[in-house]
């Protein structure tokens, strides 16, 4: 596998060092491996936090700046940021109003983030409150699993509640949307290859040619089943369906969208699925209100996609509207 | 007989080190099966990192040494196992009273609760915790029994070696293995591998103490 890397080890480091030079408006604390918008702390604001392993860009880094988050940990390549590192960001985007810390429902990252938020709670009286991602509905959520894993709802979360503090709303009001965010919104993917970790230098899995996983995880975690590769109007079905039938959406609901590409599919075929994954909607009665399509939370080199749908309201609507100033995402400012 | 004092807890932690470096292939390869195959790397690293801090920053007391510990383990080993084995150190350093086997016993249990907490698991679930529960059970039932801390420990390493292997036929319930299900089955939990190491790290460097 060939990789554009000076010395695996450093991927991590040297991609926050281009980072930084290009986007200037961003501040980069290479000690501690966190990027903070520019005028962080911004006083009377909840500041909102979030981060995990590196690899899944420009999901968190790419999401630092106004309307979204105020600063984003980012730990070795699908590896959970350490403790410290929250801290540090915890502390540089307290503007007074307290820190919402936004966690995808992984065992490291969950106990990284509360191991941080005990932290600042020994040491300051920053009020921290969590909440935490877990939409993917190929894993079963259960008492038999660590849950539900955290993905492209992420995004959306980090938006929406990112637009919420910027109205200058209290903490517990930003963490509600959050929350109502979260829970309205699931997501399916699936991979047509793996994915190569630098340092490992091989693939993480083995998918021959001819299959597909359904319901991969962004890591290369398992998914539900392995099949036979199939045209991209089944593989919206096989994606939508299982979505849909979590949401227990019924005619008449609005959703805001996300195909996602995991980084090594081009847009064009991600252009092509949403039109699939439309016409799967359309054919359940859901209309979609908003959509992004794009790569916007990736598995490194996995090519593949996922749908996340979010069930929107009209403040959902609103939020998502607002304006957002970010590498990534920048709409209205 | 010697005290379980500072020198004590930090030969237990060299001796944890020194194993995990030893069986640090063998540790990845167990995650490999089941997890994302980077356990022994991260603890190899994490433990690496307590011994240089131990030797920077020399504690002259027990509870001290084990906090450093924990600490660094924190800062430097990610994921799960940082937090958890940091917990551990953690509580440990926090219940430590006196340098007697009753007061080892104490301190390992009150660790053992700690990863409990922090993990939200329970034994049977085919984590760290099906190797140091039952090395728990056996060193609180030997020193109530008023054998010596080395043959308590000796039992401890035992029962974690016992409990470590017992976890194969496990299906597991926590961590990055449970998305696996059934296909977890057939595995020894790598994580359960580490803790055996660790007591049986302080039955050889704690023997003749307490």
């Amino acid at each position: 596998m060939q990789k554009l890397v000076n010395d695996p080890a450093d991927v991590v480091a040297e991609a926050l060092r281009g980072l930084a030079a290009a986007h200037p408006d961003l501040r980069v604390d290479h000690g501690e491996r966190v990027v903070f918008r520019g005028d962080a702390p911004v006083r009377g604001k909840v500041g909102l936090v979030s981060g995990g392993g590196s690899g899944h860009e420009p999901m968190h880094a790419g999401f630092v700046g106004a309307g979204m988050l105020d600063a984003a940990c980012a730990g070795e390549v699908f590896t959970s940021p350490v403790p410290d590192q929250v801290v540090a960001a915890t502390r540089g985007v307290d503007g007074g109003a307290g820190v919402l810390h936004i966690v995808k429902n992984y065992t490291g990252d969950v106990m990284n983030f509360e191991m941080a938020a005990e932290l600042v709670a020994a040491g300051s009286d920053t009020e921290v409150v969590a909440v935490v991602t877990d939409d993917d509905v190929a894993v079963q959520d259960s008492l038999y699993t660590a849950g539900r894993r955290g993905v492209g709802v992420t995004v959306l979360v980090e938006k929406l509640a990112g637009a919420a503090a910027e109205e200058g709303r209290p903490l517990a009001e930003v963490a509600d949307v959050a929350r109502r965010a979260a829970a309205s919104g699931r997501s399916m993917g699936m991979a047509l290859t793996s994915c190569t970790v630098p340092a490992a230098g091989r693939p993480t899995f083995d998918l021959p040619e001819g299959e597909m996983e359904i319901g991969i995880g962004i890591h290369g975690e398992p998914g539900r089943r392995r099949v036979p590769l199939a045209p991209a109007r089944e593989v919206a079905e096989m994606l939508v369906e299982p979505v849909l039938g979590d949401l227990d959406m019924t005619g008449g609901d609005e959703v805001i969208a996300l195909v996602n590409g995991m980084g090594g599919t081009p847009l064009i075929e991600l252009y092509l699925m949403y039109a699939e994954v439309v016409a799967v909607l359309e054919r359940a009665g859901v209309r979609v209100a908003r959509n992004l399509v794009g790569s916007y939370m990736t598995s490194l080199d996995m090519a593949g996609c996922s749908v996340t749908l979010l069930e929107a309201d009209d403040e959902l609507l609103r939020l998502w509207d607002a304006p957002v100033r970010t590498p990534s995402l920048r709409w209205g400012a | 007989m010697s005290a379980v004092d500072a020198a004590a807890v930090a030969a237990w932690v060299r001796e944890f080190t020194r194993l995990v470096h030893e069986q640090r292939d063998e540790l990845t390869r167990l995650d490999a099966a089941i997890g994302d195959a980077d356990h022994g790397t991260n603890l190899d690293r994490g433990t690496a990192a307590a011994v240089a801090a131990l030797g920077a920053r020399p504690a002259d007391d027990a509870a001290a040494v084990l906090t450093t510990v924990a600490m660094t383990l924190i800062k430097t080993v990610g994921g799960a196992s940082g937090p958890l084995y940091g917990t551990f150190f953690l509580r440990a350093a926090g219940a430590l009273d006196g340098d007697d086997g009753r007061a080892v016993a104490a301190a390992v249990r009150a660790g053992y609760d700690g990863v409990v907490a922090r993990g939200r698991a329970e034994r049977g679930d085919k984590t760290m915790l099906d190797a140091l529960g039952p090395a728990c059970d056996a060193l609180d039932g030997a020193v109530a029994a008023g054998r010596s801390l080395e043959e308590a420990l000796g039992a401890a390493a035992e029962a974690a070696a016992a409990g470590r292997d017992a976890t194969a036929p496990l299906v597991a319930r926590k961590g990055r293995a449970s998305y696996l299900g059934e296909r977890s089955a057939g595995h020894v939990d790598p994580g359960a591998a580490s803790a055996a190491l660790l007591v049986q790290a302080a039955a050889t460097a704690l023997a003749g103490r307490g």
